[in-house]
C-alpha cells in the first residue's frame, strides 16, 4: 500500500466525520480510521438490552451548529426540536422552563428569569459567533489573528458599557452566587445549576460555571432537540455525507501510532501493523491520547508535553440506561411531559452537595440527573409498549477511589434509582434491564482519555486561545502536519461539529497560505 | 513514624577538613548549600597554580544527576540541543538545554557512563525541569550530588601528578574522555574535563574515600607545585577560557520574570551545539524560527584597551556621540597569562561582529572619587586562553 492520502483522520467521531467530509469536499483524498466497528464515537445509538436501544453517550442535541448543517447540507430528522425542561419537585409541584418563560415559580422569579434569560442569551450569542472561528493567537502580529481579536474586543464593547461590565463580571464567576441573588425558587436554582455543571467536573459553586452555562446556551439559542433514532442517526447521516464526498472509511481499525519522521507526520500505523501514508494527520482523539499515546512525548517538546499531561480531562458524568416495562408514574406530569427533559436537582445546594464527594474520589450518594425517555416519541428504540430511559447522572468521578468495582457501580446505580424513586415511586418495578456507564466505561468504549465528554474540562484556562493548551489552539499541533479536530480543540464538546468544521477550515487555509 | 535526620545549615563537602587545614584567609561562600572557599591563601597564587602547575578545586557541590532507564538516550536527546547519539559511552559532552521557547535553562556536561546511563552535571539545580521533561519517557532521574565527591585537578603538570599517583594509561585519554581506575578498592572515575581551558582532569569518587584520594593526590603532587584553590581563581581562569557562567553571562530561563532577559544558545555563541539535523529537541521550533528571523543578541568576547577592568560596563558602538548603548559586559577580568584586559559581553545584533570594534564605558574609583573612561574593545573569536597543551594527547610530561 503506497498510496498517499491527502489527509488521514484518526477517529470517526462526529467531528472527525465533519472534518473528513469537508476536506473531501475540497477535493482531498481522505481516509478515516475508526477503532470501533462503527463510526460516531460517543454519538452512537446502540442496544443495551434485548430490543432496547439508546444513545450510548450524548443523548440530547444542544449545539449542532447551523454552519455545519449548512455546509454539509445535514438535515437530521428530529423527534423534537425544542424540549422543555421540567425540574421535578415534591408532591408533583414541578418547575417548567420553556425558552424565556418559567412556570411553577413566583411571579417575581418568573420576571427575574425573563431578564436573566435575556441577558444570558445575549452573552451566549456573543460566544456563539466565536464557536465557529479559529481562536486567534495572542501576542502575534498576524493580521488575521489581530482582526479576530479586535473583533472580539469590539463585540464585547458593543454590548454597551453596563452590559460589558456585567459580562466581564460574570464570565469567570460561579453560577451559584448569581442564582441565589436572583431567584427564590429552589427548584429553578437547582435546574439552572445542573445546566451549568452538566458533563463537567464542577459544582455550582465552582468558578467558571457561568461560562459553562453560556456554552450550553450558545450552541443553538439554548434549544434542546433529540434526533430520531437516537444520536447514532446523526453520525450515520454524517458518515453517508462523508462517503458521498469521497472519504474512505475503515471501521474496526484502531490506530496504534501516528508516525512522525524528522519532525513531521508521515502517516499512521494501525494496531494490526498496516501503514497508511499522508503528510496530514487529523486526530479526532482527545489531546492526551493524541500526543502522549499516538505521537509520543519524544516527538514534541517538554513544555508542551507538560501542558498536555496536566490537561484536566477527568470526566465526572455517568450515563444510566434503563429498560422499562412502561413509563414510571411521576405525579404532576402530564403524558406529553415525558417527552421533555426531566431534571432531578431539587436545589442549588443539593447539586453542590452531590459534587462534594467527587472531589475526594467518591460518587454522590444523592446524585443529580438529567432524564429523558427517548422511546416516548421514538418507538424504534424499544420493543412495542416498552420504554427506555436515558439519563446523565452526576457525580461519578473518573478517578474513583479504589476503582469502579462492581460494588461501587451497584452502589451508584442504586443511589441513582433512589433519587428517581423520590419522584417516581414505581420506577424500580418497571426496570427489566439496566446499564451504567461510568467515565471509565466511556473511556474504554469511546477511547476518550478520562471519559470526559469535552475531552478536557471546559474552563477559562482551557478555553478558546488556550484550548486544549497554549501553543496548540489553532487546531495545529506542534508537529508539522498534525491537527486536532475533536472536542479537545476549540470550542469543546457536545454534538456540535464546530471543532471538526473549524479544523477542516484551518487545514485548508494553511494549505492555501503555503 | 520514621524520622529521617537531614543535614541542617550549610553543608561541608567530604574534602572540607583538608581545605580547612590549608585555609589561612577564612573566606568562604555558599555554593548550592555547601561551603566553598573564595580563596585559601592568595587568589593570585592560586590562579597561577592553574596556569603554571596544578590546582585542585573541590567541585563536589556541582549538581549531579544520574539518568538511566530504557529511554535514557531518547530522553537526553530531546532534553539538549546537540546530538547525543554521537557521544559514545566513555565520552563526555558539553551541552545546553532550553525551554520550548528556545531559551537556555542551563549548560553543563553530560557523561555517557555506560550504554544508556548518563550523569548530567550543572551549576544550578534542575530536578523539577528534568522530572517534568521525563513525562512520557521510561527513565529514572536521581540526584546524586551528595553521593559523589569530585575534584578538579587542572594545570600543565596535572597529568604528571595523576600519573605519579599511579593512574596508568591516562596518557591515552583524549579531551572529553572518561577512564575508570581502582582506588583503594573503589571505583575512581577520571574525566579529561574542566572549567579552566587548560590541561586538566576531574576526579569522581565515593565520599568515604575522598580524604584518602586528596592525600594521595597531594602526596603525588608535592614536586609538581600542587595547590588547593578557591573559586575566585577558578572564575578568573574560566573567563580566560571563554566559558559561560549561569547568573553571570546568562540567566536560567526558568528563573526570569521580565521578557527579553533570557538568551538562546544562538545568542550565546553556542550555535555549534544546536543540531537542527536532530528531528526534535526542546526549543527546536523556536530556534529554527530564530535562525530564520535572526537573533536579537550576540555574545561577544572582548579584548579591551588599557588595564581597567570593564566590570558590568555598558557597551557603545562609538567613543562619542552615542545615542544609546548596544549592550553590556557580563564577565570581565585582567588576564595575567594573556596580558590582556578581557571581557565577555552581550550586544544587540547586528553589532559585535568578530573583528569589529566597540567601546566600553568603564567606571573606576581612585581614592574615593569616581572616574569614567571609554576604552576601545575588539571583538575576538577564539577563547583568550587556548594553549595547545589543553588538547595534546599524550599530554606533556614534567
Amino acid at each position: 500500500m503506497t498510496d498517499r492520502y491527502d489527509a488521514i483522520v484518526v477517529g470517526g467521531g462526529h467531528n472527525g466525520l465533519v472534518c473528513s467530509a469537508l476536506l473531501a469536499r475540497a477535493g482531498k483524498q481522505v481516509l478515516l480510521l475508526e477503532a470501533n466497528d462503527r463510526v460516531g464515537g460517543a454519538a452512537v445509538t446502540r442496544e443495551f438490552a434485548d430490543g432496547y436501544s439508546v444513545s450510548a453517550c450524548a443523548h440530547l442535541l444542544y449545539q449542532l451548529q447551523p454552519s455545519v448543517r449548512k455546509d454539509l447540507k445535514l438535515d437530521p430528522k428530529l423527534v423534537t426540536s425544542d424540549m422543555a425542561t421540567i425540574a421535578l419537585g415534591d408532591d408533583g409541584e414541578h418547575v417548567r422552563v420553556e425558552g424565556r418563560s418559567v412556570t411553577g415559580v413566583s411571579d417575581a422569579d418568573a420576571a427575574n428569569y425573563r431578564a436573566f434569560h435575556k441577558r444570558m442569551t445575549r452573552f451566549a450569542g456573543l460566544l456563539s459567533t466565536y464557536l465557529n472561528k479559529t481562536p486567534p493567537r495572542l501576542g502575534t502580529r498576524d493580521r488575521r489573528d489581530l482582526l479576530t481579536l479586535g473583533r472580539l474586543a469590539f463585540d464585547v464593547r458593543r454590548l454597551g458599557k453596563k452590559e460589558m461590565r456585567e459580562f466581564l463580571r460574570l464570565i469567570g464567576m460561579n453560577i451559584h452566587d448569581e442564582l441565589v441573588e436572583r431567584f427564590d425558587s429552589p427548584l429553578l436554582k437547582g435546574a439552572l445549576s445542573l445546566d451549568a455543571v452538566l458533563g463537567t467536573h464542577l459544582g455550582p459553586r465552582s468558578p467558571n460555571t457561568i461560562m459553562t452555562y453560556l456554552y450550553r446556551l450558545a450552541g443553538n439559542h439554548g434549544r434542546v432537540s433529540a434526533p430520531a433514532g437516537g444520536m447514532g442517526s446523526i453520525s450515520e447521516l454524517l458518515a453517508q455525507i462523508a462517503k458521498d464526498a469521497g472519504v474512505t472509511i475503515h471501521t474496526g481499525k484502531p490506530v496504534e501510532r501516528i508516525v512522525v519522521d524528522n519532525g513531521r507526520v508521515t502517516g499512521v500505523e494501525a494496531e494490526d501493523g498496516e501503514r497508511f501514508d499522508s503528510y496530514t494527520v487529523v486526530s479526532n482523539a482527545d489531546p492526551k491520547r493524541t500526543i502522549m499515546q499516538l505521537v509520543g512525548a519524544r516527538h514534541v517538546e517538554a513544555g508542551f508535553t507538560q501542558r498536555i499531561h496536566h490537561l484536566r480531562s477527568q470526566g465526572n458524568a455517568a450515563k444510566l440506561h434503563l429498560a422499562l416495562d412502561g413509563l414510571p408514574d411521576i405525579p404532576g406530569l402530564s403524558k406529553s411531559d415525558y417527552a421533555q427533559r426531566i431534571l432531578i436537582a431539587p436545589d442549588e445546594d443539593y447539586v453542590e452537595r452531590a459534587f462534594n464527594p467527587a472531589k475526594y474520589g467518591a460518587s454522590s450518594p444523592q446524585p443529580v440527573l438529567e432524564i429523558t425517555f427517548p422511546s416516548f416519541r421514538d418507538a424504534s428504540l424499544a420493543p412495542a409498549g416498552k420504554q427506555v430511559m436515558s439519563a446523565v447522572v452526576q457525580y461519578a468521578p473518573y478517578a474513583y477511589k479504589g476503582g469502579w468495582t462492581d460494588a461501587a457501580r451497584e452502589e451508584f446505580e442504586a443511589a441513582s434509582i433512589r433519587a428517581i424513586e423520590r419522584y417516581a415511586p414505581d420506577i424500580a418495578q418497571q426496570i427489566t434491564a439496566s446499564e451504567l456507564m461510568t467515565p471509565v466505561d466511556i473511556e474504554n468504549e469511546f477511547h476518550i482519555t478520562g471519559g470526559h465528554w469535552h475531552h478536557g474540562e471546559l474552563t477559562l484556562d482551557q478555553f478558546m486561545f488556550v484550548r486544549p493548551v497554549c501553543g496548540a489552539a489553532q487546531y495545529q499541533m506542534p508537529v508539522d502536519g498534525l491537527y486536532l479536530c475533536g472536542a479537545g480543540a476549540h470550542p469543546g464538546g457536545g454534538v456540535s461539529g464546530a471543532a471538526g468544521r473549524n479544523a477542516a477550515r484551518a487545514i485548508l487555509q494553511k494549505e492555501k497560505a503555503a | 513514624m520514621n524520622i529521617v535526620e537531614v543535614p541542617q545549615g550549610r553543608l561541608k563537602t567530604p574534602f572540607h577538613a583538608r581545605l580547612a587545614a590549608l585555609d589561612t584567609l577564612n573566606q568562604w561562600h555558599e555554593w548550592k548549600g555547601y561551603t566553598i572557599p573564595d580563596a585559601l591563601y592568595c587568589e593570585d597564587t592560586e590562579y597561577f597554580a592553574i596556569r603554571n602547575s596544578t590546582a585542585v578545586f573541590d567541585l563536589t557541590p556541582m549538581t549531579k544527576y544520574r539518568i538511566s532507564g530504557p529511554d535514557a538516550a531518547a530522553y537526553i536527546n530531546r532534553l539538549v540541543t546537540r546530538d547525543m547519539d554521537k557521544i559514545r559511552p566513555g565520552r563526555v559532552a558539553y551541552a545546553v538545554w532550553c525551554d520550548d521557547r528556545g531559551q537556555v535553562i542551563d549548560d553543563g556536561t553530560i557523561f555517557h557512563l555506560t550504554q544508556g546511563e548518563y550523569r548530567l552535571c550543572s551549576q544550578e539545580r534542575h530536578f523539577a525541569w528534568l522530572q517534568a521533561s521525563a513525562i512520557g519517557f521510561d527513565v529514572s532521574i536521581v540526584e546524586e550530588t551528595a553521593d559523589i565527591a569530585a575534584l578538579a585537578v587542572q594545570g600543565p603538570t596535572s597529568y604528571s601528578v595523576l600519573n605519579k599517583m599511579g593512574l596508568n594509561g591516562l596518557d591515552q585519554l583524549k579531551p572529553f574522555g572518561l577512564m575508570h581506575f581502582d582506588f583503594d578498592g573503589v571505583e575512581l572515575m577520571v574525566s579529561r574535563t574542566g572549567f579552566t581551558g587548560d590541561l586538566g582532569y576531574e576526579l569522581w569518587i565515593e565520599p568515604a574515600k575522598a580524604e584518602l584520594l586528596w592525600d594521595a593526590l597531594f602526596e603525588a603532587g608535592k614536586l609538581y607545585g600542587i595547590r588547593a584553590i578557591g573559586s575566585r581563581a577558578l572564575e578568573q581562569a574560566r573567563i580566560e577560557a571563554g566559558y559561560l557562567a549561569a547568573y553571570e553571562d546568562f540567566l536560567p530561563a526558568d528563573t526570569t520574570v521580565r521578557t527579553g532577559r533570557t538568551r538562546s544558545p544562538l545568542e550565546l555563541g553556542l550555535a555549534w551545539l544546536v543540531d537542527f539535523k536532530k528531528p526534535n529537541f526542546n526549543g527546536r521550533r523556536a530556534l529554527a524560527e530564530e535562525k530564520r528571523r535572526g537573533s536579537t543578541w550576540r555574545l561577544v568576547k572582548l579584548d579591551i584597551d588599557g588595564n581597567k577592568r570593564a566590570h558590568h560596563s555598558y557597551i557603545f558602538p562609538r567613543e562619542k556621540g552615542n545615542k544609546s548603548e548596544i549592550g553590556f559586559v557580563t564577565s570581565a577580568a585582567w588576564s595575567p597569562v594573556c596580558k590582556q584586559n578581557i571581557a565577555i559581553g552581550t550586544v544587540r545584533m547586528p553589532h559585535g561582529a568578530v573583528g569589529s570594534s566597540v567601546w566600553v564605558e568603564i567606571y573606576y574609583q581612585r581614592e574615593m572619587h569616581w572616574s569614567r573612561a571609554m576604552a576601545r574593545a575588539t571583538v575576538v573569536d577564539k577563547p583568550f586562553w587556548f594553549p595547545p597543551r589543553r588538547s595534546a594527547t599524550p599530554p606533556g610530561q614534567f
